[in-house]
């Protein structure tokens, strides 16, 4: 398992090199997206409408903080799960989008995409979002402010540290339960 | 008939909501040191790791634990001898949630079920009223987060499929969950009544103490089994592997039908968020 240091945007080669289980430290610029702003992106798009931040090389990370408090850039910060937004990842793939970051399984259309479209899904410790948010050093609601936590915000990250899940040549981490030892 | 003023309800509410979402309960930290001294994998020792450091950074910075604070769940036993002035009980839980969500600066999670609106304030609590012998007014309260809850089901078992049946279940279950719900999990468990009743009991088992013993030796059995089995499993920390995929397994039983054989299976995360208080 391999360790690197990669920036936004993500490039095809950044990607292709990383194997599921490597450890990424991700630093420059992600946006958050959870549901209801995916819903609200997919309205744009397939209104032929521009989006509110360049999907080309971006990370969007499937978070909703909790409010910052008074001297601190952000709220806690950590994943949300990520199977409810399986069924916008392959398109956003697609359009440029270059990784996602939550936790929790994806689908096979969502890894057929990432092998398609060399594409890469982090996963960042859940339930450790004071931890996490120490990484977010500034955050900005740039669209859908009437989502409340739900809005997108571009947040600039320094060292965020993740762990590859799925690769782009179909690599996986999460373990397969041994239902046969569980008796 | 001893009264208790309805501001105390709601100062201690919104105590509860913020103690609860920035401090790690003591068991559960004593369960998660114990289970990183017992994995071998480095990504188990890892997440583990990361987890002890975020309930460390929490409690310092009183930033919450998961920026998923969860809806408030109130389970509310009322004594007989005592009465709360000062206002509706329902309503003065909801004010006291509303003041905890909003001075903790928690992230505030009720919405619309249809429209996806947030109600902007974190209410209406689910609450859930008991009555009991006694002159005191106690509340208990979990910040259940979305993910875990997600994760959760009930079922309408036929009597026939007894305790095989019943584990079956809740290790498939807990196996397709995976990584999900935010492992190693508390698994509580509520077994008879009726299809409500099931799911209320499996929720109120996850206010015992993660390292007490089920006072009835038969049903400490069975949740030492099913702990057992669980940990079989392999899913581990985060889903990456390892030998802790549950932290805990706490099961409720309670008389049922002749013709049912009701199970709920609540999952609950890692952090295990609750509190409560006697007024």
């Amino acid at each position: 398992m391999a360790e690197y240091k990669l920036n936004t945007p993500l490039t095809d080669e950044a990607i292709e090199q990383l194997r599921a289980g490597d450890v990424v430290f991700l630093s420059g610029t992600i946006h958050s997206a959870r549901d209801a702003a995916h819903k609200k992106l997919f309205e744009l798009l397939d209104a032929g409408k521009e989006l509110p931040f360049e999907l080309e090389g971006s990370a969007i990370y499937y978070v909703g903080p909790s409010p910052a408090p008074p001297g601190r850039p952000i709220g806690s910060a950590g994943p949300t799960t990520s199977y409810r937004m399986d069924t916008y990842a392959p398109r956003l793939h697609s359009l440029g989008m270059k990784a996602s970051i939550g936790k929790g399984k994806r689908s096979d259309e969502v890894r057929e995409a990432m092998k398609k479209h060399k594409g890469v899904y982090f996963g960042a410790t859940g339930g450790a979002g004071a931890l996490l948010s120490n990484s977010i050093v500034e955050s900005k609601v740039i669209a859908f402010d009437e989502l409340g936590p739900e809005a997108i915000r571009a947040m600039k990250v320094k060292d965020f540290p993740l762990l590859v899940i799925n690769d782009c040549h179909g690599g996986e981490l999460y373990v397969k339960p041994k239902l046969d030892t569980a008796g | 008939m001893r009264e208790i003023q309805g501001k105390d309800v709601v100062e201690a509410v919104a105590a509860m909501c913020m103690r609860a979402n920035t401090e790690l309960p003591q068991d559960v930290r004593r369960r998660l040191e114990q289970a990183m001294a017992e994995e071998d994998s480095p990504s188990a020792k890892e997440v583990l790791r990361q987890l002890l450091e975020n309930a460390d950074l929490a409690h310092d910075t009183k930033l919450p634990l998961c920026q998923d604070c969860g809806l408030a769940v109130f389970y509310v036993e009322i004594g007989d001898d005592c009465r709360v002035v000062g206002g509706n009980l329902r309503e003065l839980i909801n004010e006291g949630t509303r003041k905890g969500y909003a001075d903790g600066y928690l992230r505030k999670s009720a919405c619309d079920p249809m429209t996806r609106a947030n109600t902007g304030d974190g209410t209406p609590a689910i609450i859930h009223f008991d009555m009991v012998p006694g002159d005191r007014l106690k509340i208990s309260y979990m910040a259940k987060g979305g993910g875990a809850e997600n994760m959760s089901r009930v079922t309408m078992l036929a009597p026939a499929q007894g305790w095989a049946g019943i584990k079956k279940f809740v290790v498939e279950r807990v196996a397709e969950a995976g990584p999900n719900p935010c492992p190693p999990t508390v698994i509580g468990i509520g077994i008879g009544g009726t299809f409500e009743h099931a799911a209320k009991i499996a929720k109120k088992s996850l206010l015992r103490e993660l390292d007490d013993t089920h006072p009835d030796p038969a049903v400490a059995a069975m949740e030492k089994e099913l702990e057992e089995a669980l940990n079989a499993l392999g899913i581990g920390p985060m889903g990456l592997g390892g030998k802790t995929t549950v932290l805990g397994v706490k099961i409720t039983m309670e008389p049922c039908h002749l013709a049912s054989l009701p199970l709920a299976v609540n999952v609950q995360c890692h952090s295990q968020r609750h509190e409560e208080v006697v007024l």
